[in-house]
Parts: C-alpha cells; structure tokens; sequence
C-alpha cells in the first residue's frame, strides 16, 4: 500500500482526477485518502504502462479474460419473487414501491 | 417566440430513439417484460441487484436487435456490453447495462417515403430503467418530500437507434420517427406505441448560419411524447436558439424538458460528458458475436420493409409519393396489387386507395371484388360516386360488388334514355344551352345537375358531358 510510486506515474493521474471519480462514485475520502488513493491508482496506471511498452501487434483486444463467446439464455418466463418479501426487506415501502428519499435532478 | 428565418438560419437535428424489444423476457433475467402490471410484481434478483445475481443475455432479443440493423442497413458486428454508471434510485445496480465502444448494430441508413436518406450511427443493446413517482410537492421533482419506485420495467431490453445529424425540419424529423416506427413494427421487433413508452424520442437541436462549416451547439430534448410534440419541441427549440445567438448570447449544452402544455422546453441539467458515466466493460457478461449463419438467416426471413414495398407499388402505378406511402402506411399495397394484376385499372386503384379506403377493414377486402368494381367503373356501369358507395358497403359487409349496384339500384343508364333526356333539357332551356355551346363551362354543371334530378342520381356525369359535347357539334 505505501510502496514508493515513481514521479512518473504520480503524474498520470491528479489528485483532482481522484477528487472527481470519488464523487463521481458517491464515496467521502477522509484525511489523507485523496492522496493515498491518488497513488494507488497512479501505481495500477504505471502497470499498465508496463504492457503499454510491449510489442502486442498480433494480440487481439480483448473485452474479457474468459474466451468464451455467445451465452445466452432462451427468452422463457420464470416466476418472480414475491413482493411482499422483497418489500418486507426493504427500509421503506408504500403502496406496494420502494420509498426512496426525495431524488435531486432527474435520471441522466 | 416568432418563427425563425429560414433564409438565414439552418436547423440541425438528430434523433435518438429507444425501442422497447418485443421480448417474453427482460434483457438479462427471466422475469416478465410485459407492459404495466402491478407494481413491483416483474421483479427478480438480478432486477433488484441483489448480490450474488449475475446477468444472461436473451437471445431473442438479440434477434430483434439484428433484425432492427439488418433493416436499417447496419453491419451487424462483434459487440461488448458496458457498464454506464450512475446513481438513481430506478436502477438499483448503480449502473446500466448498456454497450458503448463496440454496439451490436453500426452505420446503416434510413430511407424516409420522400427518398431522403438518414445516416444511422448505431443500434446498440441496453436496459431500460424502473420508474419513480415523486410524492409531495405537485409531483414536482425538485420539491418531492420522497419517491416510490417500481421496478416492473428495469431490465426490459432497449434498442437504442442513434440517428446522425442529417434532418433540418420538424416535418422530417417526424417523418423519421414515422418510418422507424413502421419498420420496427414491420420486423416484429417492437410494438412501437409510443403511448405506452414503447418507443421515446429524446431529440437533439442546433441551429447555424446557412453556410457554416461546424454545426452549432446542441440541446436534448426529453419528455418527447408523440410525433406532434417532436415538431414543436423543435420549432420552440430552434427559435429559442435563434434568439438567444440574436441577442449576444450563446447556446449552452445542456438537457432539456419538453412541456406539453406550456408548449416550451425547460433546462433539466447540464449534459454529464461520457467520462462522468465511467464506462467500462462488464466483467459479468461475456463479448457477443453473432455467428455470420445466424445473421443471414435472419437477413433471409425479414419481410419486406415499407421503403421497398413503397418501390415496388410505385412501379407498378405510378401515382404521387405521397399517395403511395399512404397506401403502403394503411397496409393496402397487397390489395392494390392483386386488384392490378385482376386487370383493374392502376389509376382507379390507387385513387380508391388513397380516398375510400381509410378503414381498417379495407385490408381484408377481397382483391377480386376490388378488381371488379373498378372494372365495372371503367366500364362505364357505374359513376365514380356509385363505384364509392358500393366500395364502402364492400369494406363494411363484402359481397359481390354487381349484386350490391343491382340491390342499390345503381344500374347503368340505358344510352338512348340518357339521351332521351338530355334533349328534352335543351329544348327546354335554350338560353343555358346557348351559353354551353359559346363555350360557358359554368353552365354544364346546371345541365348535369338537370340530369341527376331527372334520373335519381343513377347518370354517369362524365358521360352525361360527353353527351352534351357531342350535341353541340
């Protein structure tokens, strides 16, 4: 975690990048966490640095690590959960619907 | 607001429509896709993204999708999905599932009835959300004490069909909405009620000067309800832009919401940059790429698509564009067709089609019948407004279009009657006669209505002025 990260790298990423994403993601960074968490990413960047560097012209990009292709489902009905269940588990109900605190700003 | 000045001013406008897919099932998980319900009852974990629940993609609606590219011309491709994050209480993942670099649909084209075409960027797959109901406050979002959300509808899968910039009016832009829809539903792909939310139309408009290189910037509309709204939310919208650029101002990007009844658009938000959704693909979900056999079976079971039925009547009839795409719109090409090929006169044909044969119940008229009650128009049997009359009882009970003239009494006038009557009335009014034959066509309706009066309607008028010609010489 507090390995020394190379100034290079430090400068792939700023603390403000960090900053926006954290709230970007809904997440409070405490004292000494936007800098932590700056390095941290700034180290996984510097990673991919490092297979930035090779020769990977024959390598087909790829979007998973598994290579498997077309799973589907067939497009068949099951029976769903019960709502009552589900909304039992949930802080807060009404006229069979989630309640949710008053949401700022509408859907993107 | 005045309208804006067309001369000096150009609209641009590109369309992004979402498609509900007709599937049995949602996107990723077993649970009903059907419309409506009650509330919170189509709901499954991964609906609700429980821990734990990881998504499977349903191959029928990736049929639908390649459906909906193979008809508006897309290549069909390799595709990813995506993880599109945000935070909003109608999609309880944190993040829509979504496609994003690689969309399973890419670069095809729209035909519109007038034989403009329009760029499509891409068709992609993604889930469509649940829906909150704010409470408190007028229904208002911003002063809501709190929300209530039903998830019956997060997950349903979504055909979003980015078109490209290409439109420069309202009308067009309707006419793409129109067309989309017609196809949509031509390949089974989607019911395409907009009503319903089926099919939702956010809209994107910018103005420039006529001539400019760059385009202006661009405002979304949302909130787009029905093809009435999309033009004028962009007459309002193009307007507004005009005022603010003729005032010193500029255009912000931004979202805005389209109100119906107050007949204008409303900032919503500043547009999020892509970067702010943080795309990344899905590690849950493994790439898609159709077999290319599968893709060409699907290419061969398409039925044919309203451009090329649009083709192929007009070869045949000739006949305005707009009375052809009226016709292909209403379903009666078939008829039309096959009324044709029975040896009824095109140009009759399609005139009934484009006039008389608004009822839904037209399409199940008998082709043959058609055929002959066009024929015995031709043929002088009937006049143009008994060949209506005997159409519509067609439409409304069918039959033999000879035995309804007969029981109408619509039988053809005997020529020598016809004439017969024709003369007593120019003997009868000699000074009208002589304004007919100085060349007064005012007067022939006087004489035709004569005829109609004396014969109870059954007189051809056509042939009751070719009669009247004839005894001028």
């Amino acid at each position: 975690m507090d390995e020394p990260t190379t100034p290079q790298a430090v400068a792939r990423i700023s603390a403000e990048d960090v900053a926006k994403v954290a709230a970007l993601a809904r997440l409070r960074l405490g004292p000494g966490e936007l800098d932590r968490f700056t390095h941290q990413l700034a180290d996984i960047l510097a990673h991919a640095e490092d297979i930035e560097a090779l020769d990977l012209a024959d390598v087909e990009p790829m979007a998973h690590p598994v290579r498997l292709r077309n799973v589907f489902r067939s497009d068949e009905p099951a029976p769903p959960l019960d709502r009552d269940t589900v909304l039992g588990q949930a802080p807060s109900a009404e006229d069979g619907m989630f309640c949710v605190p008053p949401v700022l700003g509408e859907a993107p | 607001m005045s309208s804006i000045d067309l001369d000096r001013w150009e609209v641009v406008i590109g369309l992004e429509v979402h498609a509900e897919l007709a599937t049995r099932t949602k996107l990723f998980s077993a649970a009903t896709a059907e419309f409506g319900g009650e509330p919170n009852t189509h709901i499954d974990p991964l609906t609700l993204g429980l821990p734990g629940s990881l998504p499977v993609l349903n191959s029928h609606a990736v049929e639908l999708a390649i459906r909906v590219g193979l008809a508006l011309n897309c290549t069909v491709q390799r595709s990813v999905f995506a993880r599109k994050n945000y935070f909003y209480p109608d999609q309880p993942k944190n993040y829509q599932i979504s496609q994003y670099d690689l969309p399973i649909n890419a670069d095809g084209f729209l035909e519109l009835p007038s034989g403009k075409i329009v760029g499509v960027e891409r068709a992609h797959l993604e889930e469509d959300t649940g829906k909150s109901t704010h409470i408190g406050g007028g229904g208002r979002i911003h002063d809501a004490q709190y929300s209530l959300v039903d998830l019956n509808r997060a997950g349903v899968p979504l055909l979003e069909i980015v078109g490209r910039p290409d439109l420069r009016n309202a009308e067009d832009a309707r006419a793409y909405v129109s067309e989309l829809r017609a196809v949509l539903v031509a390949v089974g792909a989607s019911d395409g009620k907009m009503e319903e939310g089926s099919l939702r139309v956010d809209c994107n408009v910018s103005v420039r000067e006529r001539g400019a290189a760059e385009f202006g910037t661009r405002c979304e509309i949302k909130n787009i309800n029905s093809l009435r709204s999309l033009g004028r939310a962009i007459d309002y919208e193009a307007a507004r832009q005009v005022d603010l650029i003729d005032s010193g101002e500029r255009v912000v990007q931004q979202t805005r919401h389209w109100n119906e009844d107050d007949g204008r658009t409303h900032t919503l938000r500043s547009k999020e940059g892509a970067d702010d959704y943080r795309y990344f693909p899905d590690p849950d979900l493994i790439e898609l790429d159709p077999d290319p056999e599968w893709v060409e079976r699907i290419r061969a079971e398409l039925p044919l698509l309203p451009a090329e039925r649009r083709h192929r009547l007009a070869e045949r009839v000739g006949g305005s564009t707009e009375a052809v795409a009226l016709i292909v719109d209403r379903g009666l090409d078939v008829l039309c067709l096959a009324a044709i090929d029975a040896g009824a006169d095109a140009g009759r044909v399609v005139t009934h089609a484009e006039h008389n044969l608004s009822d839904e119940r037209a399409r199940d008229l008998d082709p043959a019948a058609f055929a002959s009650l066009v024929r015995m128009e031709t043929d002088g049997a009937l006049t143009a407004t008994q060949a209506k009359t005997v159409l519509a009882e067609l439409v409304e009970r069918g039959g033999d279009p000879a035995s309804i003239a007969a029981a109408k009494g619509f039988e053809a006038m005997d020529t020598s009657e016809l004439e017969g009557i024709v003369d007593g009335l120019i003997s009868a009014h000699p000074d009208e006669w002589q304004r007919f034959c100085d060349g007064d066509v005012k007067v022939t309706g006087f004489f035709v209505g004569q005829v109609m009066k004396a014969t109870g309607g059954k007189a051809d008028g056509k042939a009751v002025t070719a009669l009247l010609n004839s005894r001028t010489a």
